[in-house]
């Protein structure tokens, strides 16, 4: 958002691009250079997504009609549903949006030459592999039993949320064990990645850029990563209860025959959730501030009140976490405080739409694909988010907990809101990060096909919802059999959209490869990546560029 | 040059209000319409199941209510959409403005919706506080969770042994042509037009202790002993399913309540949890041939081994 003046073109020395670039192995592995280490990050959440994915898609066809027909066990359907919430949040949205984009774009945007701690970084990075591989270890661990290989006993099917006393004594075998390592190693990735963020954003920012002049996208990390930092110690803490809690003989925190309480993991667990679904939305704000900004050709509205209101959005979302558990017995005085608390969140994401609007307003639009996506995340985002003020009120949540109704909005804030604006991100960036532009016509497909396979999808499961289906179920009554139909056909559809978005990759880097210029969206893009060749010199900002006091954001 | 652009302008205002419209009425008519399932859902239905309780009443209400303000919001959000999407299309506006503050503008669209909020927020607590604070109840049920299979009894009833309601498997269920998936061998029985308090509590996994029609979504937890209420309005049966992931059969432990007539009930107690026979509108064939449910039932839900 800083309208730079002419003289930041001509900070890169000549000769200066053909930095000398570590060999294949050593720049891959080793990496310390934020961008190499950002797109390690996007090409890991897309592996993520794909199996994240995968798992979704084999959900969607075992419900396509009643009975049991896909899964040869029950448990293998619930072992499919809680590794699809794991994979999806900590190894997709995470890392795409602030691994991926973050590490590729907070540096450059801020005007710094890389992370400030470049090799804390690359730890952060390779942690989440390690993670991944032990969630997938435990698909084929014991689950329900303590030994022996069996479909309907292996891995863990306890959910995301992992509740005990079906957390510890419901699954004694070694795979949720292999969960809660895997998550621990994820949760110190993140803790490492936030430090890194916030010491970034902190110290490291160009000449001249104050904080008030720092673009949003670094606003929405530098939130973000506050949120990482203090809830992911409290996962981690009710990780490592549960853990010792699983050993016979050992602590009994959440075991009521030892005086301990089921329903405070809940507390603990969603006293981290609830910021972790800011944690994922929010630097999808980011990206759209950006790209709403670039094809109206107009400066973001209310630039102010876009930053603090995803200070706001952030410091109440750590205040509202028992709105996940109303239902769980608490004192209806609680309840009557978390139901007010939760309606106060849609007052900033409203200052957030509504600029949005007004930045278009008076705009001249350009609907390239980046353009696209931000625009559907807007309105799906509205969508879901006004579900959510419906679920807010803890009365009518007794009818509308942990039915179906609560998957869709959560699927239309993040399916719809994250994933749209890691899409946008990545269509927007696309040019920058790797030099060559997409292919349009591919790009479009994609987009189309998504944007209506993932409502058809999800729209219909409102209707379930308020129907009564409850989530986690392998088998419905036959009167929830029509609305499951059409949504696994919408999972038909996204998949023809995946199937276009890995053809746009092929096509656009191996095919065409169509090289852009530095700042290919023209007068709209300001953000100091602009100022960059596309992709960018190995060593950006070897010379910092100096922000001028008149300079808008 | 200026006439297009006032044409424009009408196209995407004329759009923008048809979108609005339609997306309002059509969320309405077809959100709030449609038919209505009593104690079990409808087919392929899109709404809340009928209350059969008062808070399920006044629930209901509470969400149309609310319905009625997110439709609205969704409306509006399109509408504006629509016609700035129109309207300043690069080729309607090719001269984009610089205007980036309106002090005024940012305020109203902060307070706006804290009215709407406060709006929502007064029906919605009196519902949460009408729901939550127990009246005086006339009698006390208590519902335990196990896996996987609900456990009923009466306190102020010793005579009437604990009622084990398991479900009946699809082969008995489709021969009874009764409902897979909510129809069980033993249904909890209670009066009609009376406050009932219910406590729910678990033996192992958590469960939830479910009732769409009553309104009531209750978590069994381990430990402590949830107390929720309920007066059903009129007789019949309604079904619920558990709600709070259990474990394996989670989706196969269904909640019956049987709802009878003050009379009925109070024979039913006498006669030891048995109808006697001049109330033989409530002894359902399922109930004569309990036997074959029962055996059918422990034999196909295989509900014994897993869990230990």
């Amino acid at each position: 958002m800083v309208a730079l003046p002419g003289e930041n073109i001509s900070v890169e020395p000549s000769g200066y691009a053909d930095d000398d670039k570590p060999k294949f192995f050593q720049r891959w592995f080793y990496s310390t250079n934020h961008k190499d280490i950002g797109t390690l990050y996007l090409i890991f959440g897309i592996i993520s997504g794909l199996i994240g994915g995968f798992l979704s898609y084999m959900m969607r066809m075992e419900l396509a009609a009643p009975g049991i027909d896909v899964f040869d066990s029950e448990h293998q359907y619930l072992v499919y549903v809680s590794m699809h919430g794991l994979i999806m949040i900590f190894f997709m949205v995470m890392p795409a949006l602030i691994g991926g984009f973050g590490n590729w774009f907070v540096p450059i945007m801020i005007g710094a030459p890389d992370m400030a701690f470049p090799r804390m970084n690359n730890l952060s990075f390779w942690l989440l592999p390690t993670a991944l591989i032990c969630l997938l270890i435990s698909f084929v661990m014991p689950g329900t039993a303590t030994e022996g290989y069996d479909v309907a006993t292996n891995g863990f099917g306890g959910s995301w949320v992992m509740y005990p006393p079906l957390s510890t004594t419901g699954h004694p075998g070694p795979a949720f064990d292999f969960i809660i390592i895997g998550l621990l190693a994820a949760g110190f990735s993140s803790i490492f990645g936030a430090i890194n963020f916030i010491t970034t954003i902190l110290n490291m920012r160009a000449p001249g850029m104050t904080i008030h002049k720092m673009p949003l996208f670094a606003w929405s990390v530098l939130v973000t990563a506050f949120l990482l930092l203090l809830a992911l110690p409290v996962l981690a803490a009710a990780l490592f209860m549960l853990f010792t809690d699983r050993i016979a003989g050992g602590t009994g925190f959440f075991d009521p025959a030892r005086g301990g309480d089921p329903q405070m993991f809940q507390h603990l667990f969603w006293f981290f959730g609830h910021p972790e679904v800011y944690i994922m939305i929010l630097p999808a704000f980011g990206i759209v501030s950006h790209i709403i900004s670039t094809f109206s050709k107009k400066p973001i509205f209310g630039y102010l009140g876009m930053a603090y209101a995803m200070v706001a959005i952030g410091v109440v979302g750590f205040v509202v976490w028992a709105h996940h558990m109303y239902t769980v017995g608490m004192d209806v005085n609680l309840k009557a405080y978390f139901l007010a608390a939760t309606l106060v969140i849609a007052v900033p994401t409203g200052v957030k739409i509504f600029s949005w609007l007004a930045t278009m307003w008076g705009g001249s639009i350009r609907f390239s694909i980046p353009m696209q996506w931000a625009l559907a995340f807007i309105f799906l985002f509205v969508v879901g988010g006004v579900t959510g003020v419906m679920l807010a009120n803890a009365g009518v949540d007794a009818y509308l907990h942990d039915t179906y109704y609560v998957v869709a909005h959560f699927h239309y804030v993040l399916s719809m809101g994250a994933v749209f604006g890691i899409f946008a991100g990545f269509y927007y960036w696309f040019g920058k990060m790797f030099g060559v532009q997409y292919n349009k016509w591919l790009a479009g497909a994609h987009f189309w096909f998504f944007f209506i396979g993932v409502n058809v999808i999800f729209f219909p499961q409102h209707f379930l919802g308020l129907n009564g289906m409850p989530r986690r179920y392998i088998d419905y009554p036959e009167e929830f059999a029509i609305w499951n139909q059409v949504s696994s056909f919408g999972a038909q559809i996204t998949l023809v959209g995946v199937g276009f978005f890995f053809a746009m990759l092929f096509v656009s880097l191996v095919v065409q490869r169509k090289k852009v210029g530095d700042n290919y969206w023209g007068e709209g893009a300001t953000t100091l990546e602009w100022t960059l060749s596309s992709p960018p010199p190995y060593h950006q900002f070897n010379t910092l560029p100096r922000i001028e006091d008149n300079a808008e954001h | 040059m200026k006439s297009p652009r006032n044409n424009t302008t009408i196209i995407a205002a004329v759009l923008a209000v048809i979108v609005a419209l339609v997306t309002f009425i059509g969320l309405v008519t077809v959100g709030l319409g449609g038919e209505r399932g009593m104690g079990m859902p409808t087919d392929g239905g899109y709404f809340l199941q009928a209350a059969a309780t008062p808070v399920m009443e006044n629930l209901t209400t509470v969400h149309n209510m609310v319905f009625y303000w997110i439709s609205g919001i969704t409306a509006l959000v399109m509408a504006l959409m629509v016609f700035i999407m129109i309207r300043f299309r690069e080729k309607a506006n090719p001269v984009p403005s610089k205007t980036s503050h309106n002090v005024l503008l940012e305020v109203v669209w902060t307070i706006a919706p804290v009215l709407v909020l406060l709006f929502i927020a007064v029906p919605s607590m009196q519902l949460l506080y009408f729901q939550d604070k127990l009246p005086e109840t006339e009698m006390t049920v208590k519902a335990v969770g196990n896996t996987w299979n609900w456990s009923y009894s009466y306190p102020d009833a010793e005579n009437v042994e604990e009622i084990i309601s398991n479900p009946l498997d699809k082969a008995t269920a489709d021969t009874l042509d009764l409902p897979y998936l909510f129809v069980t061998d033993a249904a909890l029985v209670v009066p009609v037009d009376t406050n009932v308090k219910v406590l729910v509590t678990s033996l192992n996994n958590m469960h939830s202790w479910t009732v769409p029609s009553f309104g009531i979504k209750m978590d069994a937890v381990p430990g402590i002993i949830n107390e929720t209420w309920f007066r059903v309005t009129r007789e019949g049966t309604f079904y619920g399913q558990c709600s709070e992931i259990c474990g394996i059969k989670h989706y196969f432990m269904p909640i019956e309540v049987q709802v009878v007539s003050k009379e009925a009930y109070a024979a039913w107690v006498a006669n030891d949890g048995v109808f006697p026979a001049q109330y033989k509108q409530y002894i359902t064939e399922k109930t004569v041939k309990g036997s074959l449910a029962l055996n059918t039932t422990s034999m196909g839900s295989g509900q014994s081994a897993a869990q230990k």
